[in-house]
């Protein structure tokens, strides 16, 4: 019995966490498939193929899976579900939509979010927003598991020439159809791939003045982030947050401004490998989780910072 | 149009939850209870829903120990019609929750099944996904935007990096994300309401489903605690500390 990985892609492009959900795979011990299910993916598959630790890449090449949807897809999993003891995805949106109906359909309890192997049955996990950390014994005979990307180090890509295998698609239940995706353009990096990150808490006041971040961020080809609390106050749109229900992220360096430090924010970064508070509030919880702390007006200590990089 | 709600109780999102002594769960003892937040935003777009004249009625339910009638009442107050509690002693798994939500939602056939994306409790994220899975009905997670036509319902969803729009036949089941609304607060009138609203309670046994649990919880415990860090004296003395110190940037 082997181990499935479900490649996360946009038929073009392989997508980071993918390695990352590889390197988990890696500790369970056993052989490791890799599937590509998508419209067209030479490229994506040619990026398997050089993962290292991946033993075969399976490809399903029909339409009907090329945006992912998780009605089908998961169905096409399922189908190949007889060979495997483990189907691992990210717990990025696309693997927490897909994963627990493969779940469901093999009458398993699915382990979400694992940041530890402890054995090829026991999983680490984080709950309540990260304040415990819960160990769990999974005593299903398939382990269905989505993996926290940033636990993880991601293997490298120097593999060659590990052999692909075309899979059947199953019929699709014509449940569920794609209208429209709009994807944010942006120059800088993507927010769980970055750095570095910036992130601009309700102390920044309003949405305009997140362009004291971004100056900044262009100099340090960082990403910008933002909590909850500024999200909600329609300062930056939801894709900026970073949290228990947003993106978790552990960059080399965190830097949070004007951002108080709720445990669901500090959920999302805490794990970052350098974490910077600046706030005027000097008993802010985001001082505790600090390696260096500044007590300063973001709005004299913003400028300065961009002026002295 | 029949809209089913989930509602799950839970720690209230302020409290800081820790370890108990012995390591062997959370300590929930006198610990304040909630209606999880995702749940009242799915109650609060079945309201809305409702209120905009294109559904009938709006049911919540949910699965848990007699004490989750408290949330259910706070459903009523905010606006479900009736309500239902399928009793147990015990937190169930996803997977169980899923397969008693299927075995309510034969009986009562709603058109919708709206649910929060995850409760804040396990931060699973799993039991709407697997209720379409069991029932082959489609899904979409984490909805910023509900519109109902015709026979269908057209989703707008938060994806990472951006967002998603989906068509998906009826019934449907919509898991909720914080940008899909606001939730209002009960009228003290509407709590007086709801005290007098059916609310129907179930045993778990009645449903036939075997919600035994398919994983141990072996132990529960801290994160592991950051190093204390320093505070620096100005932006000056940060940006050395940054560069020479912790080596970050250059």
């Amino acid at each position: 019995m082997s181990t499935l990985v479900i490649a996360e892609h946009d038929n073009n492009n392989l997508k980071g966490s993918t390695l990352n959900t590889v390197a988990a795979a890696a500790q369970l011990g056993v052989d490791i498939h890799i599937l590509v299910a998508g419209s067209n993916c030479e490229n994506v598959i040619s990026e398997c193929q050089k993962i290292d630790g991946v033993a075969k890449v399976l490809n399903a090449n029909d339409p009907l899976y090329s945006n992912q949807l998780a009605e089908d897809l998961s169905l096409l999993v399922v189908s190949l579900s007889s060979d495997y003891a483990n189907i691992l995805a990210p717990a990025t949106t696309f693997g927490k939509n897909l994963m627990p109906r493969v779940a469901a359909k093999l009458d398993t309890q699915q382990i979400s979010d694992i940041i530890s192997v402890e054995a090829s049955d026991i999983f680490k996990r984080p709950i309540y927003a990260g304040s415990c950390i819960a160990t769990i014994k999974s005593n299903d005979a398939v382990k269905v598991i989505t993996v926290r990307s940033t636990a993880f180090d991601a293997v490298s890509q120097n593999n060659s020439n590990v052999e692909v295998t075309n899979v059947d698609s199953v019929e699709s239940l014509n449940i569920s159809q794609f209208v429209s995706e709009e994807i944010a353009e942006s120059d800088r990096p993507e927010l769980t791939a970055a750095d570095i990150i910036i992130s601009g808490g309700r102390g920044m006041q309003s949405g305009e003045n997140f362009h004291l971040l971004d100056s900044i961020a262009d100099k340090l080809g960082a990403a910008v982030g933002a909590s909850r609390a500024a999200v909600d106050a329609g300062f930056v749109p939801n894709d900026y947050q970073v949290g228990q229900t947003g993106k978790i992220v552990a960059p080399d360096l965190y830097i949070a401004v004007g951002i108080s430090g709720a445990i669901q924010h500090l959920a999302g970064m805490k794990d970052s490998k350098v974490i910077v508070a600046i706030n005027k509030d000097e008993d802010a919880p985001i001082f505790q989780v600090a390696d260096y702390g500044l007590v300063a007006d973001l709005f004299n200590a913003l400028p300065e910072l961009d002026s002295q990089l | 149009m029949k809209i089913l709600v989930p509602i799950k109780r839970v720690v209230d999102y302020n409290v800081k939850v820790r370890p108990l002594g012995d390591n062997s769960n959370v300590d929930l003892n006198n610990v304040k209870m909630s209606v999880n937040p995702f749940c009242e935003i799915a109650l609060e777009e079945a309201v809305r829903v409702k209120e905009s004249g294109k559904a009938s009625e709006v049911i919540a339910i949910s699965i848990g120990k007699t004490e989750s009638q408290e949330q259910l009442r706070t459903a009523l107050a905010l606006g479900a019609d009736r309500a239902i509690l399928v009793e147990c002693d015990s937190l169930l798994e996803p997977l169980a929750l899923a397969k008693v939500l299927a075995k309510v939602v034969n009986d009562e056939s709603p058109d919708l099944i709206i649910l929060g994306k995850q409760a804040i409790d396990g931060d699973n994220n799993q039991t709407g996904q697997m209720l379409g899975a069991i029932l082959d009905l489609p899904q979409a997670t984490n909805a910023s935007e509900l519109i109902i036509e015709d026979g269908a319902v057209s989703v707008t969803r938060e994806i990472d990096g951006g967002l998603q729009t989906l068509k998906l036949t009826t019934p449907a089941i919509v898991t909720t994300d914080l940008r899909l609304n606001e939730p209002r607060y009960a009228s003290l009138p509407n709590i007086m309401k709801a005290k007098k609203k059916e609310l129907k309670v179930i045993p778990l046994a009645d449903t036939g489903v075997d919600a035994s649990p398919r994983t141990e919880l072996l132990k529960v415990e801290l994160p592991a605690a950051r190093e204390a860090g320093i505070m620096v004296d100005s932006v000056e003395q940060l940006v050395d500390k940054l560069k020479n110190e912790a080596k970050v940037i250059s």
